[in-house]
Parts: C-alpha cells; structure tokens; sequence
C-alpha cells in the first residue's frame, strides 16, 4: 500500500474498492471503511461482479462482467479526460507520456464499455463523475484485480487513474493493494520471490549480485543472475524434469495452486519434497520427509503488514513434542548441505549459518535489505512503530510513499487494452467460476479447519449461485449441486443468493473435498505468473 | 483552548472537550462504565461524577463540557458515597449465577464496586431473569442477568464493526439489548468479532469459548497469523495453553477491535494432528539407494509409509537428498517455496538458502495464489 489503513480511513474523501471483498478478507480495515462511510460520510465506489458485503455502505455499485476490469477504468477515465476533470498541474509535474496513453483511452467510450461491462451507461457516468470531483482518493484491490491474465495490466490501469486525477503521494489517496496473508509483504521484501533479492534488488542487477555475492563469500558467477522460476512454473516442471526437487516451508500447493489434477501429477514426478508444516496437510501426502515447525505463537521474529509496518510476533507457549523453530529447521538444513563442502563458500561479513537467534538473522537483514536498514528488534521492542522504508536507525519510517515523486522518476502513463479472458462461457460451460475465501476460513484452510470455533460458524464449503440459475437448474432448497470444468469437479451446498449475478457462481478453496482450485487452470498472466482465478468456463448441474 | 484545573492541577484542552478526557489528559482517572474512549459518549450509568466548584450538585463528567477556569474535584467523600450509590443501583439489576466465566481478569463493574467497598454478592439481584447463555452463537456467550444497560455493546457492534446486531429493549429494568428481531446473534448478521464482548465491562457478553479457563498466568503481544492487517493483541496463556485472545488497546493497527479469525481461531495451535516429531517415507530408511516408490498415491506400498525419526536423521536425508540432487542436475533443478505464513527472519533465510547455498533463484510463495 502507498497509503496507511488508518491514512485512508481517516482522510479518504472517496474510496474505490475493486476486486478487494474488504470486510470479510480484511476484516478490520473493511470495519474501519464501514465507519469512514458511516461516521464520517466519506463516499465509496464498489466495482465488483458480486454484490459482497461492503456494497451495502457503497454509494455507487459497478457490476462489472469478470476479466473486464481494463475496459471498465479505460471506459472511466475516458469520461474523465472528455469531461476535464482530470489533474493537469500533478500530470504535467509528475507524470509522463500522457499522449499516447491519451489515444488508447479514447478507445473506450460510454456505450463500449457499457457493452463490454455489462454496466449501465449512466452509473459509468455517476461513478466518473464522483471519481473525478472528490479528492482525495483512495483506491483499493487485492486479489479481485491481480488474479487474470490481465493482471499486472490491471493495476497498472489503477495506477494511470491514480496519476490521472492526482491522487499519488497525498493523504487519503495513493495505491493500495491489500495483500492476502500475514506476512506476503515481508516475504516479498527479503527476497522470498524469484526475480529479486531483499528489498526488491533485481537478480539480474550485476550490482545487487555484486554486493549479495560480497556479504555471502560467494565468487559473483556462484550467484545466478537468471531470473528464477515461479512457484507456477516450477510445479509443471516437475513433469518435464526441469524440477526435480522442492523444500517446502509452510504451503499447501495441492490447496492453493491452480488445478488440483495437475498438481498432484506434478507433486507424484518428484525426485525429493521436503515439507516443513505444523499439520499433515494435503500436501504432505507426497512428501518425502515433514519437518515439524511451529505456530506463530512459538515464534519471535517480525511480520509486515500491507501497509508496510513491521510488527513483532512474540512467543507465548513452548512447542508441543520435539517441534521446531522454522528458523533453526532452515540453518540446520543450510549447514547440512554446505557440509557437502560441494560449493565452496569463503568467509565474510554474512556469509555463515551459526544463528543462535532470530535477532542475528535480523541483523543481517538490516544489514542487506536498504528499506529495513533501521528496523531492529530493539526499536520495535522500545514500542516504536515503523514503516519501511526505514533506511537507518534515526529513520523514523515512512507511512505515505511517493510525497516526493515516484521511485523511477516521472510516473509513466501506460497504454493498456482490454483483452478478454482465457477462458469463456460456451456452450459446454456456460457459467463464469469465481474463487476466493470466506470470513470464517483462510486460505487453504490447514488452520482454520481445525478450529472449532471457526467450524462452528461455517462447517462445509458453499457454492454461491444466483435465484434464477437456481430456479432453471431445480434447486431444491438446502441441495447440493456439481460444478465442473476442463479440468475438474466438485460437489457442495448451494447458497442461493443475490451476491452473484445470472450466470455466475462462485466457490472457495478452504476445503479439500471440494476445493476450487480442481476447476480452476494455470492460465497465467505473462508477466507476473499469477494464475486466472477470477474467470473459469464451468458447468453447473443439480446433484 | 480552555484552561481548567482539576484536582488543583492546571490542563489546557480544546474547546468541547469534556471534563472527563480532560481528567484522562492529565492521567487522573475517574471511574466510568458506561464510556469508552473509541465509542461516542452515552452518559447514562452517571459513575463518572465529579465536583464543580460553585456547583450545586454532582456532574457526570463525561457529558460536562469544559468551560473556562473551571474548578473540578474527581474524589470526596461526598463523592464516593454518590458513586457507591450508583454502583448499588446496578447491582440491583444485576445477578451473577456464580459460574466460571471467560474474563482475563475481574469485569470493570465487579473492580469498581469492590473499590467502592461494595460486596457484589452481598448488593446483586436474589435471582436470575434472563436465561444464562441465551445465545446459540458458538463464540459469544450472553447472559443479560449481568447487563447493566451501559449500551457498550450497541456502540462497539454500530460504531467499530460496523454491524448493527444488538438494540436495546424494554423499560426501566427490563431494559436490556436484543439482537435483531427475534433474538439471535447470527440471524441478525452477527459477524462474531467479539467487539461486544471486548467492550462489555460486566461480562454480561463473554467469550464463550473460554467460560471456565481461568485467569491467565501470563498475556504475551503478538501479532495476527492470519491476514496482512496486522492486527496485534494479547494471547492469554496458562499451562502452556492459549486460553484466550484479549484485545490490546496499545495495537497499533487495530486498538480493541479484531475479526472472528484472530478473537476466536487460535485453537488450531492445540490440535492433536499437531506435528510433533520428524517424519520420512520408509524407503529413505532401507540399506543402500532403495528408489522411490512411484506413484506412492495410487499404489501405496509399505517403502511410502511414513516413520516417525529423530531430528537428525530428518535433517541428514533432507540436506543430503537436496544437495545430490543439486550436484547431479543443477542448481535450477531444486525449488524452493518459502512462506507468507513466516516471520521476515525465515524467509530471509529461505532466499539466502536458495541463493547461496543451493545458488538458485527459483524461490517462490504464494503472494501470487
Ligand atoms: S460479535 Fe461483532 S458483529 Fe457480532 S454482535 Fe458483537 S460486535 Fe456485532
Ligand atoms: S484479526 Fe482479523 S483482520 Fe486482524 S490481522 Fe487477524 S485476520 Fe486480519
């Protein structure tokens, strides 16, 4: 997020949430936008194809077809632009190649859009309208935008409205992508991705791969500057022999990767998996070895959360039976397999694996990760509270990014067109599969499924779908119906209810004996690999 | 600014400021019950009252805007025995049927009474009205007998969650809140976030999962393990047992409030499928180079069974199996997948595992799924 949570739910005068199902995936920031509307009278656009929760606070609701998101924005901006609501001062200081970007909206007028949408004409008008006359505004996404092919497309589309209308690096504005787990952020920040090093330092840098080979005693060639492979890619290698081997800490692909079938054919070609988990989930029945960790409550170390500050997390019981920290489990590993004396390591600065605590890992990432210089346990410890990027000790954090100007200089426009999805309705499958997950559950459900008190608010996956589907399909009431696509089926409960549209249901992926994810498919976005979660061709029948 | 003195001590305040966060301002504390900081002023139960000079009787010092040179005393006797007065009104409308309830500690109602020398059961009502745990909601427990209207709950569930489950009904001492139209939580869209509960100061709405757990031993600052908000709060420990979540009004993020997941999802930790010793399949134990048994998931032969080891062993196999594996087909041949469930502390050792030790980039989560 470039903005705080409290930052927009304090000075937003206009949120738009799209693709973010905020009060049941967020919960207490979507409470904290509930009071902005309610308390403080802040006005908020809603574009989602399901009328969730946070719709009933909205002042305006954009039904938009899924996977139509690029023509949607275009389709408002062009009102914008046609209308002069736009920023010329902020675009003209801070912003570059309008001009061809100009051209592309052009592209989009009202009744276009509206066909492509699927929304009425006069609500694009309202919402440009609002959009284009209330500062600041905050925009907010999560999943509902990434998750297409489109998907790095559509968060630069936010981007270009942001900039349009000035609203980058001010109180109440900027863009805010809500990222899903506890900690995707900091995982993201310390190098947990394939194509950088912590704090976003490319792999492909010859400086970044200069000083990582430095601090870790490695000959710069010991270091690959290829990008590496993503977690989508490496799981059909597994197939070709591209991959032969996995360790795995703490995921659940077989719950949370796109086709089920597939994943498990991939797991089954393994040479080697190694799991370390707290439960023996789904996945571990293709592990070849289960290292038991522990939970974040025998854990010290830090979270980040979306908004960039970082958090202690602090043990308060001991592990049950011979558990493990995480962090030790990994070391032991790490000293295991250089033991081989194979790769050949020299001394420097960070180049060891004598941990003795979380606090000396900390250490060096404050030493190697620029945007967590000054984020020490003894500062968070003192009760400070940090943001990064926090580049020194005196630092003292950094709430808002982008006050100044953005971090490549002038914000680009960029040029982006509407292309559908992989995956249509036809004839065969005629319903459009939404995915996602439920207030009461998380993710793959390895947690949640094994607290009570949570099962007891919700004890078995639903399958949303629209009265009038129900009606023609003979639903009876409380029945169960059978969902399946190219690739899969499932069977569940149907929830017949308003919250989808005619032709559309949705289901989530919390349950392994009707998991989503056996319907849904690789189709990846080409940049950021991110599977097309929101859009799949099924079909739907009465069991 | 308006400048006042309370307790003969000089505050400068805002304008409509009222005398009680004024009196706060200076950390000078007068019982309430009623208020809250995060909720809007109700200024009913009148325990916060308080002495102005020239005044001719007690004002509740919540509803009392400041004014100019105001002179305020928040403790006399005259006052106490006001107070007392209060504290033995409510207790009439208030009967605890003597069960283990799922309080941290004793309930703001039970603490100010016992300050003001009142025995809770010598001064509560002889019987109960209410049915106990009238609620079916699996996390929150409700027992009106305990209510003493201060509404906290209706604030919390209005003007925090943002739901609008509990108004308040009936008259006189048969008011009481109910929830939606025909009394349960659920059926009026309660979202079971435990703001009622966490706001409530009689336990009249309780943590139903932890009637009976006793006071913890300790209560340990953490942070949520479930979504990216970052909520903090407080793990209430006994036994080496989570016993309850209790919210911490220091959290950054989130102050009192939480989401159903963080107040009530911790129970998992104690799970009996809980992980407690390393496991490897039976092959890696065999003599010599036994091959993987294929397709272990359609044919499971007894080579796949899984045999529970030392941490040694686990290791050696793991690092060994990585490392030949790394040697024999390079280092793009090994994934790893690190965790957006884990500390920044782990994943970075995942990255410097991956890059360093392996000498790949192929290092990957699930931000993406
Ligand atoms: S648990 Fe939350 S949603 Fe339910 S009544 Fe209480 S405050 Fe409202
Ligand atoms: S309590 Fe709920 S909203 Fe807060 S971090 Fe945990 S899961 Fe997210």
């Amino acid at each position: 997020m470039s903005n705080s949570m409290d930052d927009i739910a304090e000075f937003a005068e206009l949120v738009f949430v799209i693709g973010s199902n905020t009060t049941e995936q967020h919960p207490v920031f979507g409470a904290m936008l509930r009071q902005a509307v309610k308390q403080r009278g802040a006005k908020l656009i809603v574009a989602d194809p399901r009328r969730i929760d946070l719709t009933e606070f909205a002042t305006l609701h954009l039904r938009q077809r899924p996977g139509t998101d690029i023509a949607l924005l275009n389709g408002l901006m062009h009102l914008i632009l046609q209308n002069n609501w736009h920023n010329s001062a902020f675009m003209a200081e801070r912003c570059e190649n309008f001009e061809e970007f100009e051209e592309t909206i052009r592209r989009y007028p009202p009744a276009l859009v509206s066909e492509i949408t699927g929304i009425p004409e006069v609500k694009l008008r309202q919402a440009a309208e609002l959009m284009g006359n209330t500062r600041p505004m905050a925009v907010i996404w999560a999943m509902g935008i990434t998750q297409h092919i489109t998907g790095v497309h559509n968060v630069m589309s936010l981007a270009n409205l942001q900039m349009l209308t000035g609203n980058m690096g001010i109180p109440g504005g900027g863009v805010n992508p809500l990222r899903g787990q506890n900690n995707v952020q900091g995982a993201c920040d310390v190098g947990g991705l394939p194509n950088v090093y912590p704090a976003d330092q490319p792999v492909t840098s010859p400086q970044a791969r200069r000083t990582f080979a430095a601090a870790w005693g490695m000959a710069e060639e010991q270091l690959s500057g290829e990008v590496g492979k993503t977690v989508t890619e490496l799981m059909p290698g597994l197939l070709n022999g591209s991959t032969r081997a996995l360790y795995i800490l703490a995921e659940d692909p077989i719950m949370s990767d796109p086709d089920t079938g597939h994943i498990r054919k991939c797991l089954q070609a393994a040479d080697f998996i190694a799991l370390q988990e707290i439960f023996p989930t789904e996945t571990a029945h293709y592990a070849d070895v289960l290292l038991p960790g522990v939970t974040f409550a025998e854990k010290y170390g830090t979270f980040t959360n979306t908004e960039r500050r970082v958090q202690m997390v602090r043990p308060a019981i001991t592990p049950p039976g011979e558990a493990r920290q995480d962090w030790q489990i990994i070391r032991d590993v790490a000293q295991g397999i250089l033991s081989a004396g194979t790769r050949p390591v020299a001394p420097a600065a960070w180049s060891g694996w004598d941990y003795e605590t979380p606090s000396q890992i900390m250490d060096e990432i404050n030493a190697l990760t620029p945007s967590y210089g000054g984020i020490t346990h003894a500062r968070l410890e003192q009760g400070e509270r940090l943001q990064w990027p926090c580049p020194t000790l005196l630092h003292p954090g950094t709430p808002i990014l982008h006050t100044q100007g953005f971090t490549r200089g002038k914000g680009r426009f960029m040029p982006i067109e509407h292309i559908p999805p992989a995956e249509k309705p036809d004839d065969a499958y005629p319903f459009v599969l939404s995915t996602g997950r439920v207030l009461y559950h998380w993710h793959g459900g390895e947690m949640t499924r094994r607290a009570q008190n949570l099962l007891a608010l919700y004890s078995e996956p639903l399958i949303e779908i629209n009265a009038e589907d129900a009606a023609r399909l003979r639903l009876a009431p409380q029945s169960h119906v059978r969902v399946s696509s190219r690739r899969g089926q499932i069977s569940a409960k149907a929830w017949v209810t308003d919250r989808v549209p005619p032709g559309m249901v949705y289901a989530n992926f919390h349950f392994p004996h009707a998991s989503a994810n056996e319907l849904t498919q690789a189709a990846l976005d080409p940049i950021a690999k991110i599977p097309e979660y929101k859009v799949t061709a099924v079909r739907v029948e009465a069991e | 600014m308006v400048t006042l003195s309370i307790n003969g001590k000089q505050v400068q305040v805002p304008e409509e400021t009222t005398v009680l966060r004024a009196a706060q301002r200076l950390g000078i504390e007068i019982p309430t019950l009623c208020d809250h900081p995060d909720l809007h002023p109700l200024g009913g139960c009148r325990l916060c009252l308080v002495e102005v000079k020239g005044g001719k009787q007690f004002n509740a010092s919540c509803a009392l805007p400041v004014s100019e040179g105001m002179e305020v005393t928040t403790e006399s006797p005259a006052l106490a025995e006001a107070r007392r007065d209060v504290l033995k009104l409510m207790l009439h409308g208030y009967h605890d049927a003597g069960y283990a309830n799922g309080q941290s500690a004793p309930t703001e109602l039970v603490h100010w009474a016992t300050h003001y020398g009142l025995d809770v059961a010598e001064h509560q009502a002889k019987e109960a009205h209410y049915p106990i745990n009238a609620d079916p909601n699996p996390v929150v427990w409700v027992d009106m007998n305990k209510c003493i209207q201060c509404g906290r709950c209706i604030r919390a569930c209005a003007e925090v969650q943002g739901r609008f489950v509990w108004q308040m009904t009936g008259r006189g001492f048969d008011s009481h809140p109910i929830a939606g139209v025909n009394n349960l939580m659920l059926d009026a869209r309660c979202e079971s976030c435990g703001a009622c509960v966490a706001y409530c100061p009689t336990g009249a709405l309780d943590n139903k999962p932890s009637m009976g757990a006793g006071l913890p031993e300790k209560k340990v600052t953490t942070t949520c393990g479930y979504c990216g908000v970052g909520c903090q709060f407080d793990l209430n420990v006994k036994d080496n047992q989570v016993i309850r979540v209790t919210s911490n009004p220091q959290a950054p993020v989130n102050g009192m409030h939480l989401c159903v997941k963080g107040r009530y999802g911790y129970d998992y930790i104690h799970h009996p499928e809980r992980l407690t010793k390393p496991r490897v399949r039976r092959y890696l134990l065999e003599a010599g180079d036994t091959p993987k048994p294929s397709a272990p998931q359609q044919n499971p032969t007894p080579l796949w069974d899984w045999v529970e080891t030392d941490w040694d062993t686990a290791l050696g196999i793991t690092s060994r199996k990585l490392q030949s594996i790394r040697d024999s087909y390079g280092a793009e041949s090994i994934g790893i997948l690190t965790s957006a469930k884990c500390t920044n502390e782990e994943n970075y050792l995942m990255n410097k595992l991956a890059r360093q030790v392996i000498g790949t980039n192929s290092i990957d989560h699930c931000a993406r799924l």
